[in-house]
């Protein structure tokens, strides 16, 4: 198949049901808010999808940091400017680089691995089982994954923050031979609250789109194993353009001004 | 048999997807008690006609009335209490592969939160022991029983939180004749234990000889047939004919080209 026939029908794919995918956001939101809730499966989730992306987002966080400071170096010392490279990492990594990149990778492992599960549980009849049962799919699959999603990913991108910082720091300190004090005292003097806090709310807002995306492809997937596949990869492909669309968005909320 | 005695009543259910009209005006009556089962070929719409009588499908036209009350185009909770009438035995089982078997069996129980755990387990291996399973299979997932186990215990959640009315699809399709028989005396037994009602779908004539009172034939998304189960073999329906004794020539045709 030719890839960039597949982005082209999977972007107008993703055009034809823009309105479908609001209209399950809002229903997904309304359930969230309206009880009976399953605390037990938000638990289950979060687990699911922070504790095991930790790994993952750790590993991206760190080499990140670490090529930040390497590559920064390159550019800043023809300038003799080596003091900003401090700034630079921590300032890339909370407001940018940690979020997007943390995004992204849950929205391949997660996001793919929910689309995944309720797919097949659409294809094998378990959803329909569900409502015979008195049980709202949306209250019992979507409304858990899209709170655990959203409370998880900010924490997990305050780790990637703090790893991420750790990176950049290992690489100035041992390899380009900076002063550590020095160091230190320049990323927090840069820092402020508010990088931090617009970090986190990006990485509240990827939450939840991951796990909007990854259900709701997986809930309308179609029939048989390939149907299940394509709702993963549509799942993943989504959730990653939104990624990047709404971090632009969000930025501009928190920085235009 | 009038509409307000009947347990079921439907009247000119339709149904298409996209261009191609599965459901085309069905008609039926299922009375208190009573076993009504629906024979025809893959792909007649079947499965259709009851997930429309569950809610599952929306119709593009038609009345369902449960119990002489509309059962469609209902609120949520509305459907929530509908919904406890019903039990279902889905074509493939669509038992939670995620739970164990005693968890599958007591979902509906433990999210009423009318059990306890301890209840809920111990009423689903009640119900697990009416189905002929014993309290072993319990705690196994549904990825470690046979193919004829997940029938047994898809058939006890059905029937877990006892049910008025159940629908049966498919429930011997891909079983051995012996396990097979097995659940076919289980749908019996378990209808004259509970008093239940029930509609079932299937394309086995040792199943339908068995567990019907009445037997409907669905072709091109009508009822073509509808005769108590003692008439079946004079029915004086080629299409009936046809079906029950299995015969590729005949007025029903099946979209298989020929060699
Ligand atoms: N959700 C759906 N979307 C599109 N088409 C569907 C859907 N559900 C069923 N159909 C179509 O409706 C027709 C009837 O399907 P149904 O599942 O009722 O057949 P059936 O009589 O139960 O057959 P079988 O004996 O093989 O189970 C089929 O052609 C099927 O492709
Ligand atoms: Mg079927």
């Amino acid at each position: 198949m030719n890839p960039l026939a597949a982005i082209g029908r999977t972007f107008l794919a993703f055009l034809a049901s823009t309105g479908r995918m609001a209209l399950f956001a809002g229903l997904g939101i309304f359930h969230c808010i309206v009880p009976p809730w399953y605390p037990r499966l938000v638990l289950r989730q979060i687990m699911d999808i922070g504790y095991f992306s930790l790994p993952v987002v750790g590993l991206t966080a760190v080499f990140t940091g670490m090529v930040l400071a390497l590559q920064s170096y390159t550019g800043f010392s023809r300038f003799e400017a080596e003091g900003a490279i401090a700034s630079i990492v921590v300032l890339s990594v909370t407001r940018e680089l940690g979020p997007v990149l943390a995004g992204l990778m849950v929205a391949g492992r997660v996001g793919a691995a929910i689309a995944a599960e309720i797919g097949t549980m659409r294809v094998t009849e378990q959803i329909d089982a569900l409502t015979t049962l008195s049980t709202n799919p949306f209250k019992y699959l979507v409304a858990p994954r899209l709170i655990a999603a959203t409370v998880t990913l900010p924490l997990l991108v305050l780790v990637a923050d703090i790893i991420g910082v750790m990176g950049g720091y290992v690489v100035s300190i041992h390899k380009l031979g900076f002063n550590p004090t020095s160091y230190l005292a320049n990323t927090f003097d840069i820092l402020e609250v508010m990088d931090v806090v617009s970090g986190l709310v990006k990485a509240a807002v990827f939450g939840f789109l991951i796990a909007l995306m990854g259900c709701y492809h997986g809930y309308h997937s179609k029939r048989g194993a390939q149907g299940v596949g394509q709702a993963t990869t549509y799942a993943v492909v989504s959730g990653s353009i939104l990624i990047l669309t709404f971090n632009y968005i969000v930025t501009e909320m928190f920085f235009s001004r | 048999m009038s509409s307000e005695h009947a347990k079921i009543h439907v009247r000119g259910l339709k149904k298409s997807f996209g261009r191609k009209t599965v459901l085309d005006g069905i008609d039926f009556d299922v009375a208190k008690g009573e076993s009504l089962v629906i024979i025809g070929g893959s792909g007649s719409g079947k499965s259709v006609t009851i997930k429309c009588v569950l809610g599952l499908i929306q119709p593009d036209a038609g009345v369902i009335e449960i119990d002489g009350e509309k059962a469609t185009s209902l609120s949520g909770r509305e459907r929530d209490q509908l919904m406890a009438k019903f039990g279902m035995l889905f074509q493939g089982g669509a038992l939670f592969d995620s739970m164990t078997v005693w968890e599958n069996v007591a979902f509906r129980l433990i999210q009423e939160r009318s059990h306890s755990r301890k209840q809920a387990r111990e009423a689903a291996i009640e119900t697990l022991g009416m189905v002929g399973l014993g309290g072993d299979v319990a705690d196994l997932l549904p990825s470690e029983v046979s193919g004829g186990m997940m029938k047994r215990v898809a058939l006890a959640r059905a029937i877990a939180a006892r049910p008025d009315i159940i629908f049966f699809d498919e429930p011997t399709t891909g079983l051995d004749p012996i396990t097979a028989d097995v659940i076919n005396d289980l749908i019996v037994s378990v209808r004259e234990k509970l008093g239940l009602t029930t509609v079932s779908i299937t394309h086995d004539m040792a199943s339908v000889r068995k567990i019907a009172d009445r037997v409907a034939m669905i072709h091109q998304g009508q009822f073509i047939w509808t005769g108590s189960v003692g008439d079946i073999d004079n029915s004086g329906s080629e299409y009936v004919d046809q079906f029950i004794h299995g015969r590729a020539e005949g007025p029903i045709t099946m979209d298989i080209r020929k060699p």
